[in-house]
């Protein structure tokens, strides 16, 4: 459902990304991991469509359309969700209305019609279970006053909520005590479908002991380097970054998914 | 125009004045002793009314218009004005709505108007008006059952003489300011409220004052006595874009609270604020302010302000009975080449008295948005507090957002917060609510909303959620 081939990104006249390649399909879980500065955010927030982020060459087909011509929100309507790593306040607008606006203008999109505010709450009450959450969150304003932990939980509900095809997740993990942790990968498994791609940005193996990927991707200086299953992560997590990686050894092209044989079982493209 | 014109319209025959004897609509412009005299003659006036009117006149001829106000416009040439208008006839109002200015029923569509009001609102001379009419009496009999008055200022003249002459000038002295002095002698019309001891009005007077927002005019005059343990809420203006030939408004509003009662008084103003060049747009230059003359008394001023090219407007509290409490919330909106200088006055002379102000003001375009706040502790008023909450929200880099807090304080037991802040509508929330659908327009109604939250929940209900359509559709297009 997503294929991103030879992608150079600039920021700010620096550029970040140098060529990187990645393909996943839906149903498949990938996890880019990479040491801070190696583009990691950046790719997230070039997939979500953020301004000032400049493609200087290179394509991303999202279900074989052209994924860079669409603006950020016509890129949500069409099912991409980035969970950000800083997610941001919006004060005074609750979360049942921030979401219910948002709901409600990807429907639209879809040509469905609105939900009304009865269903729409009962929908709320139910993805509230499935991520342990209180529901006083529904009431409280978007993120505004919430603990670091409670911000990041409050993405994965609104992933849920929201129900997207490829969902981005920018280093949900971080800051998380453990507890919470579990319960973000709880939320996270449970979301996993035969339709819906995940990418999981993240810098530490920890995420990936109880989120298991299908393909393991280390992106540095812009690049994946190398592609793996999950014991990749493992080799990475006693090696470090700086060990084992051989950019020689590692052609780009190994992150490309063959065409013939996609990773997982329920891969379909 | 629209309100005004079915009002014209519908208390043309409906109530007295306007006998057009002296060939109503033929009065020249300019400002003269003539002019108030003939003014108050077509209203039938008292003696006392009239001598008041020339009272303020002469004063307003010694005085020159204020100029501390952070607002900027070409020199007012007042003896160009026409001073006295008459109704509009049936036969220049449009015959349907696809007569109307396409831009207006936009705006009405967009601000989720019902049907039967649209043509209402925009001057449409069809039965909707004589409903109006019908519906205005069936709750006036009803208030009226209550000893509730609430009628247009001309008939409360006519009728309730003994209480327009005690409480008329006893908050805004005829003398108080520049635009206040020429209101009181150039009055057209306005709105009379008095609710009796005791008595707790029973609805909101909205619907009754939306349809039948009485031919306010250029100079319009409000009185509103709540006496001993009453309760009235009063809703002022519409979201429906007003447009008026008129560009000066110098309207007076008076509140007095007796012992034990509470007035809650709030507004939306949406007058026509000129084009996106800053052409044309009113000037609103209101004098408001309220008196909690008895003890335990309370008035609560909320207003949404995104309209006119100018607005100069402070609605005031003193705080004169012990214990009294005063409030005010304010939004206010200044879009394109708008500007905004409003704020409110706290004057806490009884003990114990306390006030709460709470402004959100929004700059956009080439907006500029002053807020201006007295909080006067005086001598006696021992135990007084206040708490002051300014917050501005800027979009864009070519806007303006000003802030001049003054206190007074003349008694040491007193207390005193005072709270302030400047946000810039950040890129990253805009970019978070598209990131999840929302496109970056609706984003920034949503923020802007978030942020007026707190003036949003003390208007009513219905009131409200108009005001939240209302600041979307009038901050269209400042992002892009």
């Amino acid at each position: 459902m997503l294929e991103v081939r030879g992608l150079h990104v600039r920021v700010d006249d620096k550029e970040i990304l140098k060529g990187l390649d990645l393909t996943v399909y839906a149903g498949e879980v990938h996890a880019i991991m990479g040491p801070n500065g190696s583009g990691k955010s950046t790719l997230a927030h070039v997939l979500a469509g953020r301004p000032g982020f400049e493609v200087t060459a290179g394509t991303v087909l999202y279900d074989g359309r052209d994924l860079l011509a669409l603006s950020a929100e016509e890129r949500a309507r069409e099912g991409v969700f980035l969970a950000f790593q800083y997610p941001v306040e919006i004060p005074g607008v609750s979360n049942t209305y921030f979401l219910r606006a948002a709901l409600n203008a990807i429907r639209k999109h879809r040509g469905l019609e609105e939900l009304d505010g009865m269903d729409f709450v009962a929908l709320l009450r139910e993805k509230l279970k499935l991520i342990h959450l209180d529901q006083d969150l529904l009431q409280r304003p978007v993120n505004d006053g919430f603990s670091g932990g409670e911000k990041k939980r409050n993405e994965i509900f609104q992933m849920a909520v929201l129900e997207p095809r490829l969902a981005i997740l920018d280093e949900t993990d971080s800051g998380l005590d453990i507890d919470a942790l579990k319960a973000v990968a709880d939320g996270i498994n449970a979301l996993r479908g035969p339709e819906r791609g995940m990418l999981l940005v993240t810098h530490y193996q920890r995420l990936l002991n109880y989120i298991v990927p299908d393909r393991v991707h280390v992106l540095q200086d812009g690049r994946i380097l190398r592609s793996g299953d999950k014991s990749l992560a493992l080799e990475l997590e006693a090696t470090g970054y700086a060990g084992g990686v051989s950019p020689a050894a590692a052609p780009t092209s190994a992150a490309v998914a063959p065409a013939v044989a996609p990773t997982g079982t329920t891969g379909t493209r | 125009m629209s309100s005004k014109a079915i009002q014209d319209l519908a208390s043309q025959e409906y109530k007295y004045g306007f006998v057009s004897d002296i060939a109503a609509d033929h009065i020249p412009a300019g400002l003269s002793e003539d002019i108030v005299r003939i003014i108050s003659a077509k209203k039938q006036e008292p003696a006392w009314l009239l001598e008041w009117r020339l009272k303020a006149y002469r004063h307003w001829l010694t005085m020159t218009e204020p100029t501390w106000a952070n607002v900027r416009y070409p020199k007012i040439d007042y003896q160009a004005m026409v001073y006295y208008s008459a109704p509009k006839s049936q036969s220049d109002a449009p015959k349907s709505l696809d007569e109307v200015d396409p831009e207006l029923l936009a705006t009405y569509e967009k601000l989720g108007i019902p049907l039967r009001e649209r043509e209402a609102l925009a001057g449409v001379a069809v039965d909707a008006v004589f409903d109006s009419v019908s519906v205005a009496t069936t709750y006036k009999d009803k208030l009226g059952a209550m000893g509730i008055i609430f009628c247009s200022f001309s008939e409360a003249v006519q009728e309730h003489p003994e209480l327009v002459r005690k409480y008329l000038g006893s908050v805004v002295p005829s003398a108080d300011n520049f635009f206040a002095a020429l209101n009181s002698a150039v009055f057209s019309d306005g709105s009379f409220c008095y609710v009796p001891k005791g008595v707790r009005c029973p609805m909101e007077l909205s619907t009754y004052f939306r349809i039948n927002a009485a031919k306010t005019g250029q100079f319009e005059r409000t009185l509103l006595i709540a006496d001993v343990g009453a309760t009235v809420s009063y809703l002022e203006g519409c979201t429906a874009p007003v447009r008026d030939e008129n560009q000066l408004h110098a309207a007076v509003v008076e509140l007095v609270a007796l012992d034990d009662a509470t007035i809650k008084y709030s507004t939306v103003q949406n007058w026509y604020p000129g084009d996106k060049e800053g052409r044309g747009g009113i000037y609103n230059f209101v004098t408001k302010r309220g008196k909690c003359a008895g003890r335990n008394s309370k008035i609560s001023w909320t207003q949404v302000e995104t309209g006119s090219a100018i607005t100069w407007k402070y609605p005031s509290c003193i705080l004169q009975g012990e214990n009294s409490i005063g409030e005010f919330y304010s939004v206010a909106l200044a879009n394109h080449y708008q500007q905004a200088d409003t704020g409110t006055k706290m004057i806490h002379l009884g003990k114990n008295t306390r006030s709460t102000i709470i402004s959100k003001g929004i700059s956009a375009g080439h907006g500029q948005n002053t807020y201006r706040g007295l909080v006067k502790i005086a001598k006696g008023a021992t135990g007084a507090r206040n708490y002051s909450q300014c917050d501005s929200m800027l979009l864009g880099s070519q806007c303006g957002a000003h802030t001049f807090p003054y206190i007074e304080v003349k008694n040491s037991s007193s207390t005193l917060e005072h709270e302030a802040s400047v946000s810039k509508i950040g890129e990253d929330q805009i970019y978070y609510c598209q990131q999840r659908g929302i496109s970056a327009e609706d984003a920034v109604s949503m923020i802007v909303n978030g942020f007026c939250k707190e003036v949003f929940r003390e208007l009513p209900m219905e009131f409200a959620v108009e005001a939240q359509k209302l600041l979307g559709v009038s901050l269209e297009g400042s992002v892009g």
